[in-house]
């Protein structure tokens, strides 16, 4: 069976409807929320700010470190248990190596700079909408960058390569193949890479075309998230 | 440093002036969103009290009574003081202060009977509705307790119970049911700061606080719920006097759930 028509009726290469917004957490140094669909995440930067155990200080450079969490009721199922899991601790984990080649912390030696994301509601895609929130969190944290993280899924449901799955997608009869990207659309990096699912090398290659368009428009929204901020305060830079 | 931060506040506050300009028995505006995680959660809500934001969110799901209470459901609360919401809080297990809210905002809803536990048993002695309300902080700027309370009780206000199918609880699925709810226990936490009873205190506040007192108060003014914190003594007569207050401030709260 072929998928001609997305359960939710959108084209093959069409974002879901997103949302973005800079300075959600008065407290932190930055923050931001980025909505995909109905997947919503938040993330708060603090620092830089020292580093304990010292051992873990690295004396040429900052460190960044990262933690996903999603709300025990954000779960479509059961409620998730509170506290880390191991698949929230990879998600930490890859969030970390999505980011880091974008951020310079040389210039914040021996500190730590924290990105705390927590998802209040989740329907697919949320390491993608997870890193899309925690790059404009570092932003707004006035945190040194060579470029935005911008992040979406794409994936083969029923035979057809489409762009940002939805929960629904994920759960195909036919199974289906999701694969979460991360780039730099500048430096044309791709920092995210997951799999899990079946696909050819031909496949893969048309996928990651669509995930680069994917993320020009994501890129878009933070871009104007970040300007619907700045310009506000008439800091016309 | 902290002592002169201190003396400035309470000389600030000997002048009958609060840093934000309110009046000392004034709450900051709140709001209450409702449905913000609908997808996912039996009901939710979001609770802004000034600058300080919790969400919170109510799961569902059958269990097999108490053995003391056969013929009850219940109820658990807990509250996680995330670090994004703050500086000072850190990552890893529940800390004291963490626990004493989850218990505090427990208390306030369980003793306040903002459940009809009985209307949750489905069957005697077999199965019950387990209804666990996750609380977080979004941003903290002071009055925790008072956000939480408030953003528990619209979330449980919001629930809708799932719908049921062979035993299995069908999550995404809502019936039309809402929860069988009772009263409506509301919290109002009063500090002593020098001379001074400040309600809804903001950060600076909570910071300084001789003692705190959180007063859980139902609609005919009975207390259901006290909790006593910060590390002065109170007098009976200012015990009294806060409980006092603490009737006044709800009634106004009250108005927030038509």
């Amino acid at each position: 069976m072929t998928y001609t028509q997305r359960f939710d009726g959108r084209k093959i290469d069409e974002l879901r409807p997103m949302e973005a917004k800079i300075g959600v957490v008065e407290r932190a140094t930055g923050s931001a929320m980025f909505r995909i669909g109905k997947t919503y995440a938040v993330a708060a930067v603090y620092g830089p700010r020292e580093l304990y155990p010292q051992a873990m200080q690295n004396p040429l450079k900052g460190r960044l470190r990262c933690n996903y969490n999603m709300m025990a009721f954000s779960g479509s199922g059961e409620r998730v248990r509170p506290g880390p899991s191991r698949r929230s601790k990879e998600i930490s984990l890859v969030t970390e190596k999505a980011l880091a080649p974008l951020v310079d912390l040389t210039a914040f030696p021996s500190t730590v700079i924290d990105v705390f994301v927590e998802l209040i509601q989740t329907d697919a895609g949320t390491r993608c909408a997870g890193i899309c929130a925690a790059a404009l969190a570092l932003a707004d944290a006035g945190i040194p960058m060579k470029d935005l993280v911008s992040s979406v899924a794409v994936g083969k449901v029923g035979g057809k390569i489409v762009l940002d799955l939805s929960k629904e997608e994920e759960d195909h009869p036919d199974g289906a193949t999701d694969i979460a990207v991360a780039m730099s659309t500048r430096t044309n990096q791709i920092t995210l890479l997951q799999m899990d699912g079946e696909v050819s090398a031909d496949d893969l290659k048309e996928a990651l075309q669509l995930a680069k368009k994917g993320c020009d428009a994501i890129k878009n929204v933070q871009i104007q998230a970040l300007r619907d901020r700045y310009y506000q305060e008439g800091n016309n830079e | 440093m902290n002592n002169v931060r201190k003396d400035h506040l309470l000389a600030t506050l000997a002048k009958g002036v609060r840093y934000d300009g309110r009046s000392f028995q004034e709450y900051r505006p709140i709001s209450i969103e409702y449905k913000i995680s609908s997808k996912s959660a039996e009901g939710s809500a979001r609770v802004k009290i000034g600058k300080t934001e919790v969400v919170a969110g109510v799961k569902l799901e059958i269990g097999e009574p108490y053995p003391d209470t056969p013929n009850e459901g219940t109820l658990m609360v807990n509250v996680e003081l995330l670090p994004l919401s703050s500086p000072e809080f850190e990552s890893g297990p529940p800390g004291i202060d963490a626990m004493e809210l989850s218990r505090v905002v427990d208390r306030v809803l369980r003793e306040g009977e903002a459940l009809d536990f009985e209307k949750l048993c489905i069957e005697s002695g077999k199965k019950m509705w387990i209804v666990i309300v996750d609380i977080y902080p979004i941003n903290d700027d002071g009055n925790l307790f008072d956000a939480a309370a408030l953003a528990a009780l619209a979330a449980l206000r919001d629930t809708h119970f799932p719908a049921v199918a062979d035993e299995k609880v069908h999550y995404g699925k809502l019936t039309t049911t809402k929860l069988p709810l009772k009263h409506l226990p509301l919290s109002c936490t009063i500090v002593k700061t020098g001379d001074a009873f400040l309600a809804d205190p903001s950060r600076v506040e909570r910071e300084f606080e001789d003692a705190r007192l959180t007063v859980g108060v139902l609609k005919d003014n009975m207390i259901c719920a006290l909790q006593k914190g910060g590390d002065a003594g109170l007098t009976p007569e200012e015990i009294h006097h806060m409980i006092a207050l603490a009737q006044e401030k709800t009634q106004e709260l009250r108005r927030l759930f038509p």
